[in-house]
């Protein structure tokens, strides 16, 4: 639990803002003021914050959504000015969509970008990825025939196959059951490792950020910025049954005493 | 730490709980014997209502006048008689005024559903259009287009339109959030956001809007012939009207409610096979 400025990462930055603030005009709200962060090769990190405190906007902002008011926004050395090939999404849905096989959704970002031929040629990694979450033998299976926790396994793989850069979660698990999200959490950890991935989690639950993160950047509202920098030194790979361990729990007591103070104002 | 339950011996005298839901009797008849109860109870009625002499014969025939005047019909239809030449063309009406509203309502609900434009300046002419008495408009079909089918074809057009105009860009708004936000992450271009999101989502509500439109294109022809002339099933009901001809003119309506459902039904059976994937549809319903 150092600060930010003691924080080593290992790998080369990737992913950087620098005093990213963002007005609406339309209500004059600063939904985010003065944000700094960086994303290292590999790293996990995770936002956490009550709503309202802009980690929405921030990933808007970093998903190239919506532009910044104030500040630098630079992925793989070049700015985000839009929605850019090598930055990978995953909503709280699955947003599979039910006229297309498992299959067909995950090649979906390849036949958008570089038509149906590349994207018939792109079923071979699909294949792959389907292994890998562990959906094999579910090719040609419509996600109306999928359950929460496998649509969500597919839209994992729809969002790695374009090999993005980076991997942008806004609440992943959030909408399973909580036995159902522990263990996808895991597995999140797992895919993320086996490809060196780089991902931001955005959350609501202390524990899921934790259990996952190298990183946790705690986020306070009106305005809308980071208030804090978390380093989780825990050892990898990470299990659930550290979820029991006393550093566990003072790391996450840490954390929510941070967000309790302001909270309710 | 396990628990395991308590002995037995406390409740080995009480046996098992088993006992059955309350089901009403009428639940358990099927189907199809209660709409025949419910045919023969109003077939019964009808009869005991013209038995008695309460409703001249003129007014309303016996159900045996009605039911030979089907077979005669009927007959009629499957000889090859004036009444299917007749039935003919009314169906070429109610097909032609099927696709032309289908081309022209699913364009204009593209151009209202997808632009600013044509929701903004587009929209409150047709919803204003939509409010007036289309059947009004059917003296002017006639005298721009003849007493030919064109007239009548124009007029069932022009009931059927606005239903699918409706769903269309209905359907085009129903894209979620999430959806949309992939597809501008994925960098998709706002045609491919269209036909490959957009347009696949909206069949749902573009099928209700076809199924309102199958019933109103046959009420748009029938009205088409009864106002413009013309040599339709409309006709026919309008001559045997005039003749006093009740028996015939309940079984022309009842022929022509054939026609109106086999419509129906195909639409229905289209969007079973185009939109498989929706599940949550009411059996038959508009919904």
């Amino acid at each position: 639990m150092q600060p930010a400025a003691v924080l080593t990462g290992q790998g080369e930055p990737v992913y950087q803002l620098r005093n990213v603030g963002k007005t609406y005009a339309r209500n004059a709200i600063t939904a985010l003021e003065s944000v700094n962060l960086t994303l290292t090769k590999g790293s996990f990190s995770a936002v956490i914050g009550s709503s309202g405190c802009g980690k929405s906007t921030l990933l808007k902002i970093m998903s190239g959504l919506i532009p910044p008011s104030t500040g630098r926004v630079v992925l793989q050395n070049r700015p985000v000015t839009g929605p850019r090939r090598d930055i990978g999404m995953m909503f709280q849905q699955a947003t599979l969509f039910p006229w297309r096989t498992t299959l067909e959704n995950i090649v979906l970002p390849i036949e958008i970008r570089d038509g149906k031929a590349a994207a018939r040629a792109a079923e071979v990694q699909a294949r792959a990825l389907l292994e890998l979450v562990g959906l094999k033998g579910f090719e040609h299976t419509y996600p109306g025939e999928l359950s929460g926790g496998m649509a969500q396994r597919a839209s994992i793989c729809r969002m790695l196959i374009t090999e993005p850069a980076v991997l942008l979660l806004d609440e992943p698990f959030s909408a399973l059951d909580e036995l159902t999200r522990d263990f996808m959490n895991m597995e999140l950890q797992r895919i993320c490792s086996s490809r060196n991935a780089t991902a931001f989690l955005v959350t609501h639950s202390i524990p899921e950020a934790v259990i996952l993160s190298d990183v946790v950047y705690v986020m306070k509202p009106r305005p809308g910025r980071i208030a804090e920098v978390v380093t989780i030194d825990l050892p990898r790979p990470r299990t659930l049954d550290m979820m029991t361990t006393p550093k566990f729990g003072q790391i996450v007591e840490h954390i929510r005493s941070r967000l309790d103070k302001e909270a309710f104002i | 730490m396990t628990h395991l339950e308590p002995a037995s011996g406390t409740d080995a005298d009480l046996g098992d709980t088993v006992w059955v839901e309350e089901t009403s009797w009428l639940d358990k008849v099927p189907r199809a014997v209660q709409m025949i109860f419910v045919f023969a109870v109003f077939v019964l009625f009808w009869d005991l209502v013209t038995r008695f002499g309460l409703v001249s014969a003129i007014i309303l025939p016996t159900p045996l006048e009605t039911f030979l005047d089907l077979i005669f019909v009927g007959k009629n239809l499957l000889s090859g008689g004036y009444m299917l030449a007749a039935l003919w063309i009314t169906l070429k009406e109610v097909f032609y005024g099927f696709l032309l509203a289908l081309a022209i309502g699913f364009t204009l609900g593209v151009i209202v559903g997808e632009t600013a434009f044509g929701e903004r300046a587009i929209m409150p002419y047709l919803v204003a259009i939509d409010t007036m008495p289309k059947v009004a408009f059917a003296p002017l079909f006639v005298a721009w287009l003849g007493f030919d089918i064109d007239s009548k074809v124009a007029l069932a057009a022009f009931i059927a339109t606005f239903p699918i105009i409706v769903g269309t860009a209905a359907g085009l708004h129903a894209a979620d959030t999430n959806s949309r936000n992939l597809f501008k992450t994925m960098g998709a271009t706002r045609w491919q956001t269209l036909v490959k999101m957009k347009l696949p989502m909206a069949l749902p509500q573009i099928f209700t809007g076809l199924k309102i439109a199958s019933v109103g294109v046959m009420a748009g022809a029938i009205t088409g012939e009864f106002l413009g002339g013309g040599k339709g099933f409309g006709e026919l009901i309008r001559t045997a009207a005039s003749q006093l001809n009740t028996p015939r003119v309940f079984s022309l309506i009842l022929y022509l409610s054939v026609v109106g459902l086999t419509l129906f039904a195909l639409v229905s059976y289209a969007q079973r096979r185009i939109v498989f994937w929706q599940k949550d549809r009411v059996a038959g319903g508009v919904e």
